[in-house]
């Protein structure tokens, strides 16, 4: 094993979407009690950066792999299905429509103060997404479908944006 | 027990001697250092029985320095020559600094940080806080009886990268060997957690003499995770006072107060800032020099009052930090208080109320974070514990950053990322022919460049023309474990690059270092020269244990060819290290270093994959591990 090997192989983990949180925090840790600079605080110098290099790559393997819109993004990259250069197309129009319809919704119960309306919207939205990361991780790891992962993907980009600006929009209104 | 070892050449003669490693808390008001004795940390006391040090130092005239309780006498008599509360300037210029037209100082606006003129010259905050450390080194290795392998020195989770920097400068300065820059409120879980067996979310609420963190972690068997900071570096106890001054002065219609009157008046204010955390009213009396008298008497309530802004001030940070980490506050299991000024009977209250519990204060306040920092120091030195091994897993506070067009900040690592951490971006050029390209790093969430703090600027230059958009310059954030930046950027094409640690701006250079280090020798009587020697030779001797170590723990990650080289230039660095010339250890370390880097790589290797199969085994359940 090197710096470069996939995220997937550095903690000993099959290169699926569906993927055990759990199992990845130990191995996380595990890889961490190994490598972490701590480990290193009075080792020569080589060693102290080796020892840097490779907690920082474990730190950005286990943020990659925790959430899943990143750890489907870094499927799809492994798989040589690049999202950036894809992302000028247009989405279709009823999607587009839909998303509109939400941002509508959102605003209305920000600028009204609606705090059970947001949690609301937020609860829903949450339920969407869960279902379409159910559908990612079929087409991933099953059909293995890459093409139309990425159109899925794509969809799932907006939709946690939007998600997030609801929970910002929640917490505008805790202050 | 074996009472006599014969030693190999080059092998330690005890390779499992304790080390003498110690955790120093650098605070506003006070500073400590504490130790690990038979498994048990513990404060390391001055000769009269002290634990704490007044982080107070007096100039005199001839240049020597007077530091600690016999200095805070000297601060209402000599008001310009003793430096109160130093950390407030720590990597800061004139113009952050709060409430700087009632301090008593000359300042000096030197270029990133600020300089105070004493009677013994100006002096760098930097060189003020070395004093304190000296102070706390001497005090240690007087207790401990032989010289410091290393300490971990604390800072504020909330400091910037300057001050960080200007921290790690001042333990240099002071001749420590700085393991770790090691988060307050992380030191104080690390104390506490492994003194409770705690699991679970946790908030650590360190209000200091000058400065507010508030820290959520989750504890695990063995893990210390960071999972968000927030803070204020610039609220602490001090403001308290403040406000307690502001009172009097209004209250008993004063005139503007000459800087020994001022000075006077505000130890009057600490002093029943102190006392109404037992009382419920405390008097204030001062005899000033125009013959007026101060007479005044400030109950609880009226105190809670006129701070119930700074309180409120400290609920923000930590509303945010919840937030990042994406929990609630009925999720904390525990509210561990660190820091004097949390003795406060409103700061209880107010945090009890918050968290609908009743904060921890089992654990001294003032003792926590040097204690925690103690236990850290031990375990980088190398010492086995007596409990078992952990890991720490922190962040970095604020985040950093690059100046792009018309003055608005490009985030490139978001707050509370866990460190280490190295993130990439790319930029391009935005005219035709452009040759060099100006980078600027700042630090902070504002989307504004001029809202953020300037970390440092450098130039990529020597990029070949071409046109507008077609060069690939990839600028990459290095951060390493003490939560310290560095910049490497480089131009894709053609391999142009340019890198910088972050410090020009706001830390000193190393050759800054060495100047102020020779200074501070030549009134202690050292010589420089010497002492950079023996500095070598130890970092010498260090790498040879560390290697031979290696050598004999994984003897078959090696074929002949590269033993006989590693043990070659072990030999030859032994050679360097028994004269006298520093240039010749130095290169023949680097030549070790050099020779052993594959053996390094194999053996993380090995280790990683140790760990990942172990696991295996255990998951099909044929494992007799653990």
């Amino acid at each position: 094993m090197d710096l470069t090997a996939d995220f997937f192989a550095l903690f000993g983990l099959p290169k699926t979407f569906r993927l055990s949180l759990s199992e990845l925090d130990s191995r996380y840790r595990d890889v961490q009690a190994q490598v972490h600079p701590d480990r290193f605080a009075n080792a020569p110098e080589g060693e102290r950066r080796l020892s840097m290099q490779w907690a920082t790559r474990a730190n950005e393997a286990y943020l990659t792999l925790k959430k899943p819109l990143e750890r489907a993004k870094y499927l799809l990259e492994l798989a040589g299905h690049d999202l950036q250069a894809e992302s000028n197309t247009a989405m279709p129009a009823d999607f587009l429509m839909e998303q509109m319809e939400w941002r509508e919704a959102v605003m209305e119960a920000r600028t009204g103060g609606d705090h059970h309306e947001l949690e609301h919207l937020y609860q829903r939205l949450r339920g969407d997404i869960d279902g379409r990361y159910a559908e990612v991780a079929a087409l991933l790891d099953d059909a293995r479908d890459y093409a139309l992962a990425t159109d899925r993907v794509r969809r799932l980009m907006f939709l946690e944006k939007l998600l997030y600006e609801i929970d910002d929009a929640l917490a505008s209104l805790d202050d | 027990m074996a009472l006599f070892q014969i030693a190999e050449p080059g092998e330690s003669a005890a390779p499992h001697e304790h080390k003498l490693a110690v955790g120093i808390d650098l605070g506003t008001t006070n500073s400590l250092v504490a130790t690990v004795r038979s498994g048990i940390a513990v404060c390391l006391n001055d000769e009269q029985g002290r634990p704490l040090l007044p982080s107070v130092v007096h100039y005199n005239a001839d240049g020597s320095t007077v530091v600690g309780y016999d200095a805070r006498k000297d601060q209402a008599v000599d008001p310009k020559n003793t430096i109160v509360s130093v950390k407030r300037f720590m990597g800061r210029g004139k113009q952050d600094i709060a409430h700087i037209e009632s301090m008593a100082y000359d300042f000096v606006d030197a270029p990133g940080m600020v300089k105070l003129k004493t009677q013994a010259g100006i002096k760098s905050p930097v060189e003020v806080s070395a004093e304190i450390l000296k102070t706390l080194k001497a005090r240690a290795e007087a207790g401990l009886g032989g010289e410091l392998v290393g300490a971990v020195i604390t800072v504020p989770a909330y400091f910037d990268d300057a001050q960080r920097q200007a921290t790690k400068d001042a333990a240099k300065l002071a001749g420590l060997n700085v393991l770790r820059l090691l988060n307050e409120p992380t030191a104080a879980a690390i104390a506490y957690g492994l003194d409770n067996g705690a699991e679970g979310v946790y908030a650590v609420y360190d209000l200091g003499g000058g400065t507010f963190d508030i820290s959520i972690l989750k504890l695990t068997k063995g893990v210390f995770e960071v999972m968000a900071t927030g803070g204020d570096s610039a609220l602490g106890g001090d403001d308290f006072d403040h406000r307690i001054f502001c009172w009097v002065i209004e209250q008993g219609k004063l005139q503007p107060l000459s800087a020994a009157d001022g000075r006077l008046l505000m130890m009057r204010c600490r002093e029943a800032k102190e006392f109404l955390t037992k009382n419920p009213e405390a008097p204030i009396t001062a005899r000033l020099s125009t013959g007026e008298m101060v007479d005044l008497k400030l109950d609880v309530a009226t105190f809670a009052e006129i701070t119930r802004t700074l309180v409120s001030k400290t609920l923000q940070p930590v509303k945010k930090a919840l937030r990042d980490a994406g929990l609630r506050a009925d999720d904390v299991k525990g509210v561990v208080m660190v820091g004097g000024a949390t003795r406060m009977p409103q700061i209880q209250k107010a945090v009890g109320d918050f968290f609908g519990q009743e904060p921890l204060t089992n654990l001294d306040p003032d003792k926590v974070v040097a204690l925690g920092a103690a236990t850290q120091a031990n375990l980088l030195a190398g010492n086995k514990t007596g409990k078992d091994d952990w890991l720490l897993l922190d962040v970095i506070p604020l985040s950093l950053g690059l100046e792009t067009m018309g003055g608005l900040t490009e985030k490139v690592i978001p707050r509370n990322s866990t460190i280490p951490t190295a993130r990439a971006q790319e930029f391009t050029t935005f005219k035709d022919g452009q040759t060099a390209m100006a980078i600027h790093v700042v630090q902070g969430e504002r989307e504004m460049i001029a809202d953020c703090r300037s970390l440092a600027r450098f130039e990529l230059r020597g990029i070949p023309p071409m046109v507008a958009g077609a060069a690939r310059i990839r600028v990459t954030f290095q951060v390493d474990a003490d939560g310290l930046l560095s910049v490497t950027a480089r131009e894709q094409t053609t391999g142009v690059e340019s890198s910088i640690t972050v410090k020009p701006s706001y830390g000193l250079s190393d050759d800054e270092i060495a100047g102020m280090l020779q200074d501070s020798l030549a009134h202690a009587k050292d010589d420089a020269m010497a002492r950079a020697l023996r500095e070598a030779q130890v970092e010498a001797e260090r790498m040879i244990e560390a290697t031979e170590a290696a050598l004999a723990e994984d003897p078959h990650l090696l074929n002949e060819a590269e033993t006989a080289r590693i043990r070659n230039a072990i030999a030859k660095l032994q050679e360097a290290a028994a004269g006298d010339n520093r240039r010749i250890i130095n290169i023949a370390m680097d030549d070790l270093g050099f020779e052993t880097q594959e053996f390094a790589h194999r053996r993380m290797d090995q280790s990683i994959k140790k760990v990942l199969s172990g696991r295996k085994v255990e998951e099909i359940g044929t494992g007799d591990e653990e």
